[in-house]
Order: C-alpha cells, then sequence, then structure tokens
C-alpha cells in the first residue's frame, strides 16, 4: 500500500503537468473547434524560453516561470494571427493541415537555432525530500504540483466568474452571436490562445524541472499524452482536461510500476483507447449538438 | 437628422444579390417594422445595419456615423443592439451571465446592476430564473432573454428579428407588450415581422420589402389598410 501510494504522489506530478498541457488543447478546441497540433511544440518552446531565462539570464524560479509564460503567450498570439486567423473560414482540412505544419516549423526552427543537441536545465529549486508518514515527496515534486494547481483555479476562476471568461464560453458556444454583445471575437480568440500557450510554457518549465534535458522535439510525445488527456477528460471541457491529464497520469505510472516500463505508453493508451470505445465524448464530455 | 438612414443599401451573398438598393429611415423614438414574405431580405437587411453581414454598396448611419466599415462590435457601442433570428441565446451560460455578457462593452459598469433590475422588472421569470442554464428555459423564456440582453447593451435603437417566432400566441401578445412598454421608456424599435398583423399593430411606420427592394413604405394604419398589403400579408 504505500508502494501505492508513492506511485500516486508520482502520478500527481506527470498529471499536474499533462494538465497544464492539455488546457491548451482544450481552451483552443472550445473556441475554434481547431485541434492545435502545434501545441506541444509551444510547450518545447516555453521550455526552452525557461531555460534561456534560468541558464543565459539567470533568472530564479519565479521570474523564470512569468517570463516564459509572457513570452510563450505572445507566441502563441502571432501564431494565430499569423497562421490560423487568415483561414478562419477556410474548410476545416486546411487549418488542421496548417496547425501540423505549424508544428513542424517550431521544432526545426528551434534546431535550427539551437542546435540539436540536448541542454541540461540548472536546478531551480533546492532539493530535499520530506518524509509524509509513507510517502516520500520531494521539493521539485510540491513545487510543480503547487505551482500547476494554483494556475488551474486562476484559470477556472477566471473562466466561470470573470466576464472575458464567459465571453470564451459564449464564443464556444456560437461565435456568430457574439459581436451582437459588444465582443470582438477575434479578441477573445487571441486571448485564449495566450493564455493556453502560457499554461504550457509553465508546464515545460515544470517539465524541465522534473526531467531537466531539453531538447526541440521533446514536445512531439509529450504533446500527443496531454492531447490525448484532453480527449479522454473530454475536449472542449476545462476540467475534463484537467480530469483526463490525471487519468493519464496515474495510468502510465501505476503501468509502469508494475509492468516492464516499455509497455507504459503501450498499456496507457490502450485502456484510453477502450475507455473512448465506451465514452467517445470523453469522461466529462458532452455530446456534441451538431448545428446546421 | 435620423436615428438610422440607410440608402441604398445593397448586399451580396457570394453571387446573389439579397437587397437591391434599400432606403429606410428610423426616427428617434419610432417603432419601425419591416415586413415580407420568407427571402425578401427582412433578416438581411438588420444584418447589414449591425455589421453582420458586408454591405456591397449604399451607406448607413447611425446618429451621424457610418456604419459600412466597421466591425460589428463596435457598432453594438455606438448603441445599436440586435435580438438575432432564433434568438442567439448562449445555453451554456446562465441566465444572469447572458445578460452580464452584453454589458462587456460598456464603461458605465455602475449602472449595470440598475439595468438588470430593469430588466427583471420588465421579465420577473428571467429574475426566478438567472442562476438556471438559459439552454434549460422555454422558447418564449428565452425571447426574454434574448430581449433583456439587448436591453443590457443600453442601446439607443434595437433590431428585433422576428421575436415571435415559434411563440404561442398569448406569449406573443406578452412579447410585444413588452416591446411596446421598452419603446415608450425611450428605446427606438426596427422590427422585423413574418405576423404583420401583431408588426403593424405595434409600429408607427411600416416598410414593405419584396424580393430585395422595399415595395411600399407608410404609417402602419394606412398599410394595415392597404388592399395589397392584406392580400398578400394580412390574409386579405
Amino acid at each position: 500500500m504505500p508502494f501505492v501510494a508513492q506511485q500516486m504522489v508520482n502520478a500527481l506530478q506527470l498529471g499536474s503537468i499533462y494538465a497544464l498541457i492539455a488546457l491548451g488543447y482544450t481552451l483552443v478546441y472550445g473556441v475554434l473547434r481547431l485541434i492545435n497540433f502545434a501545441h506541444g511544440d509551444i510547450f518545447m518552446v516555453g521550455a526552452f524560453f525557461s531555460f534561456f531565462a534560468a541558464a543565459v539570464l539567470g533568472l530564479p524560479f519565479l521570474p523564470t516561470l512569468l517570463a516564459s509564460m509572457a513570452a510563450t503567450a505572445l507566441l502563441g498570439v502571432m501564431i494565430e494571427r499569423l497562421a490560423y486567423r487568415p483561414l478562419r473560414h477556410a474548410p476545416r482540412v486546411s487549418a488542421v493541415i496548417t496547425a501540423l505544419g505549424v508544428g513542424l516549423f517550431l521544432e526545426h526552427f528551434t534546431l535550427a537555432s539551437v542546435g540539436a543537441q540536448p541542454r541540461l536545465m540548472p536546478p531551480l529549486i533546492a532539493s530535499a525530500v520530506y518524509q509524509a508518514g509513507p510517502v516520500r515527496v520531494t521539493t521539485v515534486q510540491l513545487v510543480i504540483f503547487l505551482v500547476a494547481l494554483l494556475l488551474m483555479l486562476i484559470l477556472d476562476r477566471f473562466v466561470n466568474r470573470t466576464l472575458t471568461g464567459m465571453a470564451m464560453r459564449a464564443v464556444s458556444w456560437d461565435k456568430s452571436v457574439v459581436p451582437l454583445m459588444g465582443i470582438s471575437v477575434d479578441r477573445i480568440i487571441a486571448l485564449t490562445f495566450a493564455i493556453g500557450s502560457g499554461l504550457a510554457a509553465a508546464g515545460g518549465l515544470l517539465y524541465a524541472t522534473a526531467y531537466p534535458v531539453i531538447e526541440p522535439y521533446m514536445g512531439v510525445l509529450v504533446g500527443w499524452k496531454a492531447f490525448v488527456a484532453a480527449v479522454v477528460g473530454g475536449i472542449g471541457v476545462i476540467r475534463g482536461a484537467m480530469l483526463g491529464a490525471f487519468v493519464l497520469g496515474g495510468a502510465e505510472v501505476l503501468v509502469a510500476a508494475f509492468l516492464p516500463s516499455t509497455y507504459r505508453d503501450f498499456i496507457a493508451f490502450g485502456l484510453l483507447l477502450l475507455l473512448l470505445i465506451f465514452r467517445p465524448q470523453g469522461i466529462l464530455g458532452r455530446r456534441e449538438v451538431q448545428k446546421v | 437628422m435620423s436615428l438610422l438612414e440607410v440608402r441604398g443599401l445593397r448586399v451580396h451573398y457570394g453571387p446573389i444579390q439579397a437587397l437591391h438598393g434599400i432606403d429606410l429611415v428610423v426616427e428617434e423614438g419610432e417603432i419601425v417594422t419591416l415586413i415580407g414574405a420568407n427571402g425578401a431580405g427582412k433578416t438581411t437587411t438588420l444584418r447589414a445595419i449591425s455589421r453582420l453581414v458586408p454591405p456591397s454598396g449604399g451607406t448607413i448611419r447611425f446618429a451621424g456615423v457610418d456604419l459600412t466599415q466597421l466591425p460589428p462590435h463596435q457598432v453594438v457601442a455606438l448603441g445599436v443592439s440586435h435580438v438575432p433570428e432564433g434568438r442567439g441565446i448562449f445555453a451554456n451560460l446562465t441566465v444572469l451571465e447572458n445578460l452580464l455578457l452584453a454589458t462587456y462593452g460598456r464603461r458605465d459598469r455602475a449602472r449595470v446592476h440598475q439595468d438588470l433590475e430593469r430588466v427583471f422588472a420588465l421579465f420577473p421569470r428571467l429574475g426566478e430564473r438567472k442562476g438556471q442554464l438559459a439552454g434549460t428555459l422555454s422558447g418564449g423564456e428565452q425571447q426574454m432573454l434574448a430581449v433583456g440582453r439587448a436591453l443590457m447593451t443600453r442601446s439607443r435603437l434595437m433590431l428585433l428579428d422576428e421575436p415571435s417566432m415559434g411563440l404561442a400566441p398569448v406569449l406573443v401578445e406578452e412579447i410585444f407588450a413588452t416591446l411596446a412598454a421598452i419603446n415608450r421608456e425611450g428605446t427606438t424599435l426596427l422590427l422585423v415581422e413574418q405576423n404583420a398583423h401583431q408588426a403593424l399593430k405595434l409600429a408607427h411606420r411600416g416598410y414593405v420589402l419584396e424580393t430585395g427592394r422595399i415595395q411600399t413604405a407608410g404609417p402602419a394604419a394606412a398599410l394595415a389598410q392597404d388592399p395589397q398589403v392584406r392580400q398578400a400579408y394580412l390574409g386579405g
């Protein structure tokens, strides 16, 4: 039992990071009905921004977090403005292909500008281990969990309690009526990209804090997993993305704990595919009502 | 200067021309109705005024300001609200959130509460259901919410697209009575209706639209007596 409890701590760490990334998929899907396939690479760029802030500028943890979130939010807004907005009324498939293209662009732009060799993230959190009953928790795990939790609480409150959050939900229901409320849909969409990308950057820093090797392709697999987490939770549903991320983190950690770790992704994804067969809209998802 | 002045308004949907040069004037304080058959261009006229569709020609002046180059959210900020066809309420938001959302562009935050009270006084049922998701409202209540939302923008001119659609006759009476009250309190109304009988009873003046052109115009009472209008839109 202590063993399982320990694994749950590890699952919380992994789930926290997945959740921050999954939120970006689900937020953008909510307002645009677009799977932003570049999002995993935005996460990667966020990790690199964090690396530069920490290793080159020598910033401590909190300024690194804020600088990286701000820079990546700006990147997200630019991507939306330059790549997606011109395709707002184009066939859905054009936007999807563009998203894939933006992802490849980010990977290879990073590769070309910083090189292929992996970088080592300097440790920003003094490492210490706490014994809480049967469970060992490191400061790194604590920071990851608390930062992710805090950001998710802020987001949840923002989306549910502020006028701008209401506007985001309204855009996700019916974009065509939103301008009649005196709201610029373009601005809400840009803001959504900023928030999603900023959260991905936070995920990037936390990921690099836990697994301090960063390289231009690190966003691919992590991005896919966060995407799966968003779908499992119910794409477009914010709390679903958080839940799905912890379910996925838990599944991965438990499989790795009891079976050879090469089975981890295979079994974890298999379980999720099964779940989607029985609940295609995801755990908290609603069935999409097709509007003509 | 008239509150709304539309001159030579033309709208194309791709190669199809929906409006062939509409001239229309609404004075401050009036209720003006636009009647006509399905597909005559009534909805398109409203959508062009609120800039949901781009005009391909002509001018639209509201309180002297040309609307043709503005994005729709700025038209709202100038004082034009639009209750769209099919109500367009946000079913995933509560009644209260729907109403508050319409104040997004307003700077006079202090008056929002007072305006909410006004909407709840006009539509007590919205007040009773303010915490409920708007999607759970009945059709009539949704229409009230759509009108309430337009009120929350504090507009001088309210465009209404078929507020009677799909409602039981008793509810239509109720909505129209409320529209009359809203107008008495100072809001100018431009009302599109298929229910020409009700619309002409409420309005001061009317325009009859046919295949994208104004066919007839005049005081509502005169239009209601016009043999051609009676024949075509009032069932003889």
